[in-house]
């Protein structure tokens, strides 16, 4: 039976593993995908992010081959992945509802892709003995997947899919079937697992946190177009759009006139080096600081502000200020006693960043 | 909390009915099994000579066999159609699907007796299948051996009983989330190893709830052997028939019911003990 390509020796971290080259997704009249290309790197942890509907499981349905693209081709070290059958590509996927077989119990579950490719029977238990121990489920290796707990079958479909040594693997939307609590552990477990397998992992995920937490890299997807592809650091201190500063973390979008390098929003006025047009500057609630604290930040812009809500949350607290102007903005401070009227604050220029609308 | 009043109310008719109209008739059928008939008339005296000339005389132990190997017949015949059937309406036909279901469930809406006439009239001397051969000069006059035979009854019953088959593969095959479908391509697993692995081991449960309908059914039915059937296509239910008719002997006529009945009920409890357990072990809730 043939199953996947024999793959060479591991490409060296960092080397281009699979690449999406200017793939469209038609279904019906709706376009889900568009024109969109993006390279994942062997041994990442690359996120795709996006709100429902943005398209991103489409994009793993189309490297796994549930789908075909309707223009575009995907490529894996040279091979064209595209034109092949799912059961011979060599990628595999964890599935939103994890999808283990029920008639098989949890070994053999494991075991199922290394008997679909005929490894021999020896190396098949030695593999799944490893895989056990792996995702810590060795006493369970009788157990009916059906007796498990969330966590313990989202093990398992981990066990299953790693097993066959892929070097990239799919996990679609894999924790969201998991309570608060789980999750968070669960993803504690799944970045430690990814940096010791070495593995690619293409990871879909709605939960901008989620995302933040687990990436070496996130593509923020929006109706089937990439809005930016970098680190999560990088995606939050310098989003590209409007659309991507609201959906990862909170922020403040400026409205500003530009004129003879001046933005000017009304209320507060800083340099700004652009030709004379409007423009849209992102500043993130914890840039924004009162201007009686010491010590104040680079290139500081002064605005005064009357004290609208003060929300208590533990460390922080959220200041909702509205400007002279009418204008309203948030600020995380350090918390403190409750305050009120009208005070100064300050933010650095470097802080405000220009984003496409 | 109702009253035991109130609950002895509710499930008095219930009890009734199947006293009534269930329990007593069988009984009534189980008594004059040990009965025997003397001069036509029936002696209420206990005894199991019915079941010594049922295992002993050739003739009903004849007609058993046969009456067992064409359901057998019928059951096999009626999985091989029906399961690909199934198979294809819940995997590949994509949004013709409901036509095609309802299609398969037409036939059961038309009168048994109708699609028995229909039979003769195609496998008849002068009927339909008979003039097509000979048009295409395949054979040069009538084929009798069509019709009023055991192959006429298991044609007949193969095409009545498929649908039922068809039916619970179906319901097991729709049952089957598809991602398991997608796991199994996604491990490296073949289509064809996809089918043996995960598809038929999950409708095994339906697959055994169909085939026990066309061997249950087809061991207990008259109408086919009386319509096409013919003195070589005989079967046990027939002589049941005749039993309690012309021939008058109802004892022996009652015992032949006990047996099928026990054999059937036997085969029922055995199917439905594997199809629980298999169902109970997969319930993914």
């Amino acid at each position: 039976m043939t199953t996947a390509p024999p793959t060479a020796a591991p490409l060296p971290s960092g080397a281009t593993l699979l690449e999406v080259r200017a793939v469209s997704k038609q279904f019906g009249a709706r376009q889900v995908l568009k024109t969109l290309s993006l390279e994942i790197a062997a041994g990442e942890f690359l996120t795709l992010l996006g709100e429902s509907g943005s398209g991103k499981t489409t994009l793993l349905r189309l490297i796994a081959g549930f789908e075909q693209p309707t223009a575009g081709e995907i490529w894996m070290r040279g091979t064209r992945l595209d034109i092949l059958p799912p059961y011979k590509r060599p990628v595999n996927t964890v599935f939103q509802q994890y999808a283990l077989f029920p008639h098989l119990n949890v070994s053999e579950n494991i075991a199922y892709g290394l008997r679909a490719s005929n490894t021999p029977k020896n190396e098949i238990a030695a593999r799944v003995n490893d895989a056990l121990d792996m995702v810590r489920m060795q006493e369970f290796a009788a157990a009916d997947p059906a007796r498990l707990s969330g966590g313990q079958q989202q093990r398992v479909a981990l066990a299953r899919a790693l097993v066959n040594r892929p070097e990239l693997l799919l996990l679609d939307e894999p924790l969201s079937a998991l309570d608060a609590n789980l999750r968070k552990e669960m993803q504690f477990e799944l970045k430690s697992l990814q940096r010791e397998v070495g593995i690619a992992f293409l990871f879909v995920t709605h939960d901008q946190e989620e995302a933040m937490a687990l990436s070496d890299r996130i593509a923020l997807l929006r109706d089937g177009a990439l809005e930016q592809v970098a680190s999560p650091r990088e995606i939050y201190a310098r989003p590209a759009t409007a659309y991507n500063a609201q959906f990862i973390g909170q922020t403040n979008l400026l409205r500003a006139i530009i004129r003879e390098g001046v933005a000017d929003c009304g209320s507060f006025q800083f340099p700004y080096a652009g030709k004379d047009a409007s423009a849209l500057f992102s500043l993130r609630p914890e840039a924004i600081t009162l201007a009686e604290d010491t010590p104040q930040p680079a290139d500081p812009v002064r605005f005064s502000a009357t004290i609208r809500q003060q929300i208590y949350s533990g460390a922080t607290e959220l200041l909702e200020l509205e400007t002279t102007t009418g204008a309203f903005l948030r600020a995380r401070i350090a918390s403190r006693k409750p305050l009120s009227g009208s005070h100064d604050f300050v933010f650095s220029v470097r802080d405000a960043i220009a984003v496409r609308e | 909390m109702y009253s035991r009043a109130y609950r002895f109310l509710v499930a008095l008719p219930p009890i009734l009915w199947v006293s009534l109209f269930l329990l007593l008739p069988y009984l009534l059928m189980f008594a004059h099994s040990f009965w025997t008939v003397h001069d036509g008339l029936i002696i209420h005296h206990w005894n199991l000579s019915n079941y010594a000339t049922l295992f002993q005389n050739p003739l009903y132990v004849q007609v058993l066999f046969r009456t067992v190997r064409m359901a057998a017949a019928v059951t096999i015949l009626s999985v091989l159609l029906g399961y690909p059937l199934a198979y294809f309406l819940s995997f590949r036909a994509g949004p013709r699907k409901e036509l095609l279901y309802q299609l398969v469930i037409v036939p059961l809406w038309i009168s048994y007796l109708v699609r028995g006439y229909a039979w003769k009239t195609i496998l008849g001397s002068d009927g339909v299948l008979n003039g097509f051969l000979q048009y295409l000069h395949i054979t040069h006059g009538p084929v009798s051996a069509l019709l009023y035979s055991p192959f006429a009854v298991v044609l007949m019953l193969t095409h009545i009983y498929t649908p039922f088959v068809f039916l619970p593969i179906y319901a097991s095959l729709e049952h089957i989330p598809r991602p398991l479908i997608e796991a199994s391509q996604d491990l490296g697993a073949s289509p064809r190893q996809t089918f043996f692995r995960v598809i038929l081991p999950l409708s095994i449960p339906g697959l055994l709830a169909g085939a026990t309908f066309a061997f249950v059914l087809s061991l207990g039915d008259f109408l086919a052997p009386l319509l096409v059937g013919g003195p070589s296509g005989t079967m046990i239910a027939n002589l049941v028939q005749s039993l309690f008719g012309a021939a008058y002997d109802w004892p022996l006529g009652a015992a032949i019911s006990v047996f099928i009945l026990i054999v059937t009920l036997a085969l029922l409890a055995i199917t439905q003990r594997i199809e629980m357990r298999w169902s109970k072990r997969w319930s993914l809730e």
